[in-house]
């Protein structure tokens, strides 16, 4: 591998996409919303509620706990109302829409490193570079999946920070994250990466433009939407354990869409869409 | 000579269409090689398939003794490709564009800021290094471009119509750059382009591709005798016997002949080289003095659209 080549390209992309105001812009925009103010909110609400002397004790909520194996039961006893409704929505419910932010910026930054580089004739140069076809893709898929992890790592620390610190009046003592967390952000959140990085450079390799390639890449948060939904009806759970096999599945479905990509992103498959 | 390139019955297809038909010819070491021909007749097809982008469906190639299709990483450390389009990253400075490319060239890290700096001096850009490309005019671009091209100083550079978008002035000072890279540090040079007087200029040997065939290779001299392009012939006789010469030849070129002002020269145009013998036989045979019969050489402009003009083409 040419490994001064790959860092040269991952450089040049991230250099690219650090002076483009469409892919920053969602990239702060996105990441400050899921993680300073979601939290924010989710913790103060609970507290304001129960201030005014409005917080019900939440009958269905206990409904919904009690469909849930015992040890989740067993977690959520020891919270009172207000705790409660802090721990279900911030750490339960909130959970998988926490994977959209390395979802969307492996797909946002992947549009514009494949699609935005053909769209703005950049392409055929950096194919005439001295690199295999695989250093391309390893170059390609670094560039995109290395800033999107680093942002879900920002992002759990910082959405970390924030709960504690608004949650404090309520608990008193650090109670965020929790075992399931650390599963979600080091092994999940990266496998998301993967799938949002893997499903673009499909899509990239087939249209002509950084929007067209974003907006169809944008439907891989779809099965998100569909982890909130199942979690919401007491389908699915979001314990250590699922959100483990959660990951294992991620990886899998990210191998198989990156080894098609890799088909996508040979010099001869590129140059006949330039 | 040694060949740097050299390709045997090279075909490539996109689906059914032929972009290059057995393409077969050499390139040598240090000169400079016109590729001329139409747009869409297999220039850049070619320049992929020598930078081993592309595989050919049929034949081989070599390229300073590298297979493209298997060595293809390895060869383009090699070669330097300016593309038909700038390909610059406008968001980025001259000088971001240029460090990148020497870095994805392995150019060693402490030698890459004062190779910059001197393609940037060269190109006449040093005063705009830090200034974002896409405020440059589409001649910078160009110059940038090709400063790119040489960042890792290659053995073999492709140009694709170097002087689009230059004005006399850079396009000259680009030839001379040209000819000194050839000519003094001894690299060879793929020309593609459609300018024949560039070719004309630079070219000591030339390529013409027609439909994705090799139509011509060879210097322009040699394209002429080839093809028997036509020439303009001046035979310069005794200013008493001019009447005569014209009584003579009139009957075979009645409309390309002519007196010119002195009195003492006939002038034929569009003769064939291999009928001057006959034409100064036939002066000589009916008593006339010939002092000197000269022709003209025909242009590489003559010999393109002699190549390309339907009768050539014809079975």
């Amino acid at each position: 591998m040419n490994w001064p080549a790959i860092f040269a390209v991952v450089h040049k992309d991230v250099m690219v996409i650090s002076r483009t105001r469409g892919v920053i812009i969602p990239l702060l925009v996105v990441p400050i919303f899921i993680t300073v103010i979601v939290p924010a909110v989710f913790a103060a609400l609970p507290q304001i509620a129960q201030n005014i002397g409005v917080l019900e004790p939440p009958a269905e909520l206990r409904q919904w706990i009690a469909q849930l194996p015992a040890s989740f039961q067993l977690e959520m006893a020891q919270y009172n109302h207000t705790q409660l409704l802090i721990v279900i929505t911030a750490v339960y419910y909130f959970a998988p829409m926490y994977l959209i932010l390395p979802m969307m910026v492996s797909a946002v930054v992947a549009a514009d490193s494949l699609a935005g580089e053909k769209e703005r004739k950049t392409l055929e140069a950096l194919l005439y570079t001295p690199t295999t076809d695989r250093e391309l893709l390893v170059a390609k898929l670094l560039a995109a999946w290395t800033p999107a992890v680093a942002v879900a790592w920002g992002g759990f620390t910082l959405y970390t920070l924030v709960l504690n610190t608004v949650a404090w009046p309520a608990f008193g003592r650090v109670f965020f994250p929790n075992v399931m967390w650390w599963v979600l952000a080091l092994w999940v959140a990266p496998a998301v990466a993967g799938i949002g990085l893997g499903f673009t450079v499909l899509v990239s390799a087939r249209v002509g433009t950084f929007q067209e390639a974003y907006q169809l890449g944008s439907l891989v948060v779809l099965p998100i939407v569909g982890l909130m939904i199942s979690q919401g009806a007491g389908l699915l759970y979001f314990g250590p354990g699922p959100v483990f096999l959660i990951g294992c599945l991620a990886w899998l479905i990210n191998s198989v869409l990156i080894w098609f990509g890799s088909r996508a992103m040979r010099r001869s498959e590129l140059l006949l869409r330039l | 000579m040694t060949n740097v390139i050299e390709t045997d019955q090279v075909t490539r297809r996109y689906g059914d269409q032929v972009a290059v038909h057995e393409l077969s010819m050499t390139v040598r070491a240090g000169e400079i090689f016109g590729f001329l021909g139409h747009n869409g007749a297999g220039k850049t097809t070619t320049v992929r398939l020598l930078n081993g982008l592309l595989e050919p469906h049929a034949g081989t190639l070599r390229v300073l003794g590298l297979d493209p299709a298997r060595q293809g990483a390895q060869l383009r450390k090699c070669t330097g490709v300016l593309t038909e389009t700038p390909s610059l990253d406008e968001r980025l400075t001259a000088e971001d564009n240029l460090r990148l490319f020497a870095a994805m060239y392995n150019v060693p890290r402490a030698e890459i800021r004062p190779r910059v700096r001197e393609l940037l001096e060269l190109f006449d850009l040093a005063d705009r290094a830090g200034d974002r490309v896409g405020g440059f005019s589409k001649g910078m671009k160009q110059r940038l471009a090709l400063a790119r091209a040489l960042v890792h100083r290659p053995e073999l550079i492709f140009l694709d119509e170097p002087a689009s978008g230059l004005d006399p002035v850079v396009t000259r000072h680009l030839h001379d750059l040209i000819l000194h890279l050839s000519r003094v540090e001894g690299r060879t040079v793929f020309l593609c382009t459609h300018n024949l007087n560039e070719a004309q200029k630079l070219c000591r040997r030339v390529a013409v591709l027609q439909a994705g065939r090799l139509v011509a290779l060879g210097t322009p001299r040699e394209l002429a005798r080839q093809i028997k392009a036509d020439v303009h012939l001046s035979i310069t006789i005794h200013p008493e016997q001019v009447d005569r010469a014209v009584a003579v030849l009139s009957p075979e070129h009645p409309t390309t002949l002519a007196r010119n002002g002195d009195g003492d020269t006939v002038r034929i145009a569009n003769v064939t080289r291999d009928h001057i013998p006959a034409l100064v036989a036939a002066l000589v045979q009916a008593g006339i003095a010939i002092y000197r019969v000269e022709h003209d050489e025909p242009t590489l402009e003559d010999i393109y659209f002699a190549l390309h003009s339907p009768a050539e083409n014809s079975p």
